[in-house]
């Protein structure tokens, strides 16, 4: 079994609301991948919604809708959001390799149909990432996400694949 | 399945006893994979990976995170193949740099598969060298993993991390994918591609509807096209948003009577005509006749969707003995040194240079817009690779069409965007007229 500690399991946060088909190069601008970090930082989802970046607080959830994270398999789109201290994406549905790379890096990414049409912007939303619960405005809906599956969360509570690399080395040790 | 089998199955069925439905091609590979007697969508798997491929872009950074986590040797360093295509040679030295440390890492956890600058591209290479066998299950640090499935093999692209953890531990967990079942029938008419049948599917079937699932391509017409032809086939699948595009390995193929299939698409190949891609999204395909006459700057031959020797082959029977459009460059990658120089030795080498065209070494070249051939804002390209997203050729402000080989030679020759199917027709009419 898994050894989720019980604090990764509940996230509660003010939510962000995206529309559909946010793409990885809105997430992380091609343009901008040779300038330093704290300037991609800058453009993060800027042509959806420009004020996202400077606004964003450490433990903010972002919510949105079908089809998140499609486009390219660069691991800078969710990494970019983890820098930024979002703790967790919750859309309609994920792009396939966005759902691999996020997990890959320590980023509990969910998705739950019908959670685009249901959060207000920047209300209070509070999921537990194994049980996939999601409880909108301190009860005003709740919704069901789709399971992480065990290994992802193994990979989770590690908090991304490169500590749980460090593990395997330490045991293999 | 005997006719037997298939009686006795059907009178089973007949008695009312329900019987599991057989396994589509990617059930098949990762049930073998993971060790299960069947699986079904949507099951999530853990699975032994056969096959891991990175090439130069990455390969540092799969290593790197490996020795920085203290992970003292691979699972199996047999498995693993680099291959050093995108940016070769060097052309800035930040690429050297990021090379240079990439061979250290590939010497220092034994990877001896290793294909410097110069072999070809890294899906070409895999298949060339035998790094991928049918029935696989395979992994590569590049989208277009899915070119294996010409193989039979289950391919696709994952991230860094992910293909750092398959190297440490030999496995991966998977979603079994639902299936899509292409349907092929009767033969490619003359001067129409494989490249024409998957942009012609791109077109059909589009972007979401395959998006996490495997597309399976079978029927009659799946038989009569050659291990180039599926791989440009397969090559493209992941623009339509496919985990897998496969083509079942021989022998498997009736094994899978019954299978269940999400969706189903029924295409007569002797009914397609040339397609072309137009800006900025490989979804956007239309017949070339929508488009010809369009004036281009650029044509480019080449990439893992269509630099293979058929592909030099098909442009030089239209361009031999003729010059290409004045004010019109054109740029040849083959694919790989083994078919750099089966084209020299077969002469179309000098048959397309003799019509004016420039032969790059072997590798992706100008097909992601790293070096060798970008666009000026502008510029219009037609080009036999496979994505043309704004900017993916240099220039946001250039255009990107795709099309067949046949579809880039005889663009090249008018100068605009043109029907290979005409220029048959005219090169006919010539011969009767002399
Ligand atoms: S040829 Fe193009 S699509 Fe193929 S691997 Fe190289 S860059 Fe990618």
């Amino acid at each position: 079994m898994t050894s989720t500690p019980p604090e990764m399991t509940r996230l509660r946060g003010r939510a962000w609301l995206f529309g559909p088909d946010i793409s990885t190069d809105m997430l992380s601008p091609g343009q901008y991948v040779h300038d330093p970090p704290e300037i991609r930082l800058r453009h993060v989802l800027e042509p959806a919604r420009p004020e996202f970046a400077s606004q964003v607080r450490p433990g903010d959830i972002l919510v949105a809708g079908a089809n998140f994270g499609c486009g390219s398999s660069r691991e800078s789109a969710p990494q970019h959001l983890k820098d930024l201290g979002v703790a967790l994406v919750v859309a309609d549905s994920l792009a396939r390799i966005f759902a691999r790379n996020a997990i890959a890096l320590g980023l509990p990414a969910l998705s739950c149909p019908g959670v685009s049409a249901t959060v207000h912007d920047h209300e209070v939303v509070e999921v537990d990432i194994v049980a996939g619960e999601v409880v909108v405005g301190e009860g005003r809906a709740h919704l069901r996400a789709d399971r992480i599956p065990e290994q992802m969360l193994d990979v989770l509570s590690h908090g991304g694949i490169e500590p749980l690399l460090v593990a395997l080395a330490a045991r293999a040790r | 399945m005997t006719a037997n089998a298939r009686i006795e199955r059907l009178a089973k069925d007949a008695s009312g006893a329900a019987e599991p439905p057989e396994m589509t091609a990617a059930e098949t590979v990762l049930a073998r994979a993971s060790g299960a007697a069947r699986v079904e969508p949507g099951e999530y798997v853990v699975a032994k990976i056969d096959a891991m491929m990175m090439h130069d872009i990455f390969a540092a950074d799969v290593l790197g995170m490996l020795e920085r986590a203290g992970i003292e040797r691979l699972h199996d360093p047999g498995r693993a193949t680099v291959v050093f295509d995108h940016m070769v040679p060097a052309p800035s030295v930040a690429a050297a740099e990021h090379q240079a440390k990439a061979r250290r890492l590939v010497r220092r956890y034994g990877i001896e598969a290793f294909f410097e600058i110069g072999r070809g591209i890294c899906h070409q290479v895999m298949v060339e060298e035998g790094r991928v066998r049918p029935g696989d299950l395979v992994v590569g640090t590049d989208s277009h993993s899915t070119t294996y499935g010409a193989l039979g093999a289950a391919g696709c692209g994952i991230g860094s991390s992910e293909m750092a953890y398959a190297l440490a531990t030999g496995e991966l967990w998977f979603k079994v994918p639902e299936t899509v079942l292409v349907a092929l029938e009767g033969r490619l008419a003359p001067s129409v591609a494989a490249k024409d049948l998957v942009l012609f599917l791109v077109r059909e079937i589009g972007s979401s509807e395959a998006q996490y699932r495997s597309i399976e391509h079978g029927g009659s017409g799946a038989d009569s096209l050659s291990l180039a032809e599926r791989m440009t086939i397969a090559n493209m699948g992941v623009e339509m948003g496919a985990k897998f595009s496969l083509f079942p390995a021989a022998g498997a193929a009736t094994a899978r009577d019954g299978a269940r299939y999400a969706a189903t698409h029924h295409v007569d190949l002797s009914a397609l005509s040339p397609q072309v891609a137009v800006p900025h999204h490989v979804e956007n395909v239309v017949d070339v006749g929508e488009v010809a006459g369009l004036h281009l700057d650029q044509v480019f031959l080449g990439s893992c969707t269509n630099g293979r020797i058929e592909d030099l082959r098909e442009a030089a029977r239209i361009l031999r003995g003729r010059r290409i459009a004045s004010g019109l460059r054109m740029i040849v990658t083959p694919a790989s040194s083994t078919v750099y120089r089966q084209a020299a030795e077969e002469g179309v080498l000098t048959e397309l240079s003799a019509a004016g065209a420039i032969i790059e070494g072997p590798g992706c070249g100008p097909c992601f817009g790293g070096h060798l051939g970008l666009l000026a804002p502008g510029e219009r390209c037609l080009g036999t690779h496979n994505r043309n997203f704004r900017g993916r050729m240099g220039s946001p402000e250039g255009e990107v069409y795709l099309g067949s080989p046949a579809t880039a030679a005889a663009s090249a020759l008018a100068g605009v965007i043109a029907d290979p199917r005409e220029l048959a027709v005219s090169d006919t009419r010539q011969e009767v007229t002399r």
